[in-house]
């Protein structure tokens, strides 16, 4: 029987003029445009100079910026209100002034001052933009006392330079970190949510009606539902992690066998999840909607932007009930540190708590409807 | 008011059901049983709690009170048995659009446990007709073919008994009539058909029907008593403009009940019939005049 359900459940989607295609799209897009769309870090901020004090160590100090892959030096003025101008018309979106007399201050008194302006209207652009310029007026700073200690031959204080290195992504490239957690956000439609908007347009169409009359029992009918489309996200992840291999050489450190478990748990959590909210719907519309607030939220709360331990600690105890957030850990861990299963079995049994919990949900609110 | 059946030869009995939805009290004490190898009729208008009382027959709902057995099975308790022996067809198209008109037919074989040719001879004279377009996809069939297909996949299990729900709404005269020619040849097979239809004029067809409205039964009766039970002389007249004789009609003192039907009005008088209506004529009543009657009247004259 069951093989039947199964069997028209695909021939169905596959005579989808849409579904198949954007299935297969799915995992390009996360391999291909998303990495780069979702990337945070900050290139090309425009900067003018304010430039009062026209000395070769100004010039020196703006040369150093435009150097720099993070800024593009734009403009060149000699007040402050010229500067304030490009400001205000959007050419520029940070301003360095040069006060008068700063190589004469650094000469003599060993210090001066620069003001850096940020257009903050993007806090992403204009907090990274300050921190990397601060960082560069530094770095202009201990050339200078360098070059100083040299010519005077006096030892002054030392100097303290900060090595850092990025374990487990050396290069710190943000497509290593969200290509596993992309991953995971397609497993959530693909496992979770399309089944659900499947359930929710039979009855919306009145073929549970027909099906209903017959033999077929429930679970035969959920199980018709689900089985394709975990077929379908199993094929579909084996294809992402082969594309990202051939792509961009990202191989999971991690043990396959570990991963595809994790996988499989995590999509019957979602699956549940998905159940739940095709139970509850009555219409598409409605499911839709529920969908995208559920969908929204957890991708919010769960980690793959925004890193958990610096929300605040309300929204931290939020994303305990988040499936997602357990299965981006997991990704992130066994791709990137090649975690073993000791070092993932709590997020592991998390979701197993949640899959269990959402499907027994699920059943529950089936039973009820008959 | 009700006849009962010799209960040994019927194959359907529902007692005192009940169903409310919020406010509205969908069906209310009923009671009837259908005989094994009839026609049942189920006569209403729109919204008189038809498709509700076939989908607590059908198991899809629960009732809120009362029982009902069908084929000897109870519609609670033995659901499960009941489904492989009732077939359903939904008033709205309910098949898989985008699966063709043979892949339908097989996979609601195969979900019953049988295959297409086994009660083949049962559809043979409907299937003919759909067949040279079996490679369609249903969604792509017209009003009628739709019909036949969805019949088709009802009946391809062998119910022995056939739930149909306003299955000629929406489909053309010529379409209508060679349908009930089908299900006339259907019960020649043996099965039980129990139908709704707002149409009054269908009523005809059945073998006895029931006159339902606001969730409660009117009458069971075959169609030829309930005419028969009509207690008055019933007249027809038409005037060019009929609207305003309706209304003239309604004033008079004289008139029980005046309505439209169709071109012509339907008058019933109070005492002697009033010669200078126009067109005046006394004419054999249809189902509508006893339905409309009963809607008024509460009852009509009926001998055991």
């Amino acid at each position: 029987m069951l093989q039947y359900l199964i069997e028209k459940e695909f021939k169905q989607t596959f005579r989808n003029a849409f579904i198949p295609k954007l299935i297969l799209a799915f995992p390009f897009m996360v391999l291909l445009v998303f990495p780069w769309a979702t990337n945070q870090e900050i290139k090309n901020i425009n900067v003018t100079v304010i430039d009062r004090d026209h000395s070769s160590w100004s010039k020196r100090l703006s040369e150093k910026l435009g150097a720099s892959t993070y800024f593009n030096l734009v403009n060149y003025v000699n007040s402050n209100d010229e500067g304030m101008a490009v400001f205000e018309d959007g050419k520029t979106d940070m301003l360095l002034e040069i006060q008068p007399d700063f190589e004469k201050n650094l000469m003599n008194a060993g210090a001066a001052d620069v003001m850096i302006s940020a257009n903050a209207v993007n806090i992403m652009k204009g907090g990274l933009g300050s921190g990397y310029m601060n960082a560069i007026v530094q770095d202009f700073a201990n050339e200078i006392r360098a070059e100083r200690i040299q010519t005077s031959g006096k030892t002054e204080l030392p100097l303290i330079q900060v090595i850092s290195q990025g374990r487990f992504n050396i290069f710190l490239d943000y497509k290593v970190f969200m290509i596993p957690a992309l991953i995971v956000i397609l497993m959530t439609l693909l496992c979770g949510f399309l089944p659900a908007l499947n359930i929710v347009s039979e009855k919306e169409i009145g073929t549970i009606e027909q099906i209903n009359v017959t033999p077929v029992k429930k679970i035969s009918f959920i199980l018709g539902k689900l089985i394709p489309y975990w077929t379908i996200g199993l094929f579909v992840f084996t294809l992402t992690l082969g594309l990202a291999a051939l792509i961009y050489g990202l191989v999971p450190k991690g043990n396959l066998l570990t991963i595809y478990l994790s996988v499989l748990i995590y999509i019957s959590t979602v699956s549940g999840l998905g159940l739940v909210i095709s139970n509850y719907s009555s219409t598409l519309q409605q499911a839709m909607f529920v969908i995208f607030f559920f969908l929204i939220i957890f991708i919010l709360i769960s980690g793959l932007f925004t890193p958990i331990a610096s929300m605040p600690q309300w929204a931290q105890i939020f994303t305990y009930f988040n499936p997602l957030r357990y299965f981006i850990e997991i990704m992130r861990m066994t791709f990137l540190k090649g975690s073993g299963f000791s070092d993932i079995w709590r997020q592991l049994a998390a979701l197993g708590v949640w899959a269990l919990a959402l499907n027994g949900w699920a059943l529950m609110s089936y039973r009820k409807r008959r | 008011m009700e006849t009962k059946n010799n209960s040994q030869l019927s194959i359907l009995h529902s007692q005192l059901i009940n169903k409310r939805y919020g406010d509205v009290q969908a069906l209310k004490d009923i009671s009837f049983e259908v005989g094994k190898g009839e026609i049942f009729g189920l006569i209403g208008p729109d919204g008189a709690g038809k498709t509700t009382l076939f989908r607590i027959l059908t198991s899809l709902i629960l009732a809120d009170s009362g029982q009902a057995t069908v084929d000897g099975l109870d519609v609670i308790n033995d659901f499960r048995e009941l489904r492989k022996r009732i077939g359903y067809m939904p008033g709205r198209f309910s098949l898989y659009q985008d699966l063709s008109v043979e892949e339908n037919l097989n996979f609601y074989a195969t979900v019953f446990n049988t295959t297409v040719e086994e009660n083949y001879y049962l559809i043979r004279d409907i299937y003919k007709q759909i067949e040279p377009f079996k490679h369609r996809r249903a969604g792509k069939l017209s009003g009628g073919m739709k019909q036949k297909l969805a019949l088709s996949c009802a009946l391809i299990h062998k119910p022995t008994v056939l739930f149909l729900d306003e299955p000629t709404t929406g489909v053309d005269p010529v379409s209508r009539k060679e349908f009930w020619e089908m299900l006339k040849k259907l019960k020649a097979e043996g099965i039980t058909i129990v139908v709704s239809t707002p149409y009054m004029d269908e009523a005809q067809q059945c073998d006895r029907i029931a006159l339902i409205q606001h969730g409660k039964i009117l009458s069971i009766e075959t169609p030829e008593k309930i005419i028969a039970g009509f207690p008055e002389k019933l007249y027809q007249a038409h005037s060019e403009n009929n609207y305003l004789l309706l209304l003239d009609l309604r004033k008079n003192p004289n008139v029980k009940s005046a309505f439209m039907s169709g071109e012509y009005l339907h008058i019933v008088f109070k005492s002697e019939a009033d010669e200078t209506i126009p067109n005046l004529k006394e004419i054999v009543p249809a189902i509508e005049d006893c339905f409309i009657y009963l809607m008024e009247n509460g009852e009509l004259r009926m001998e055991n």
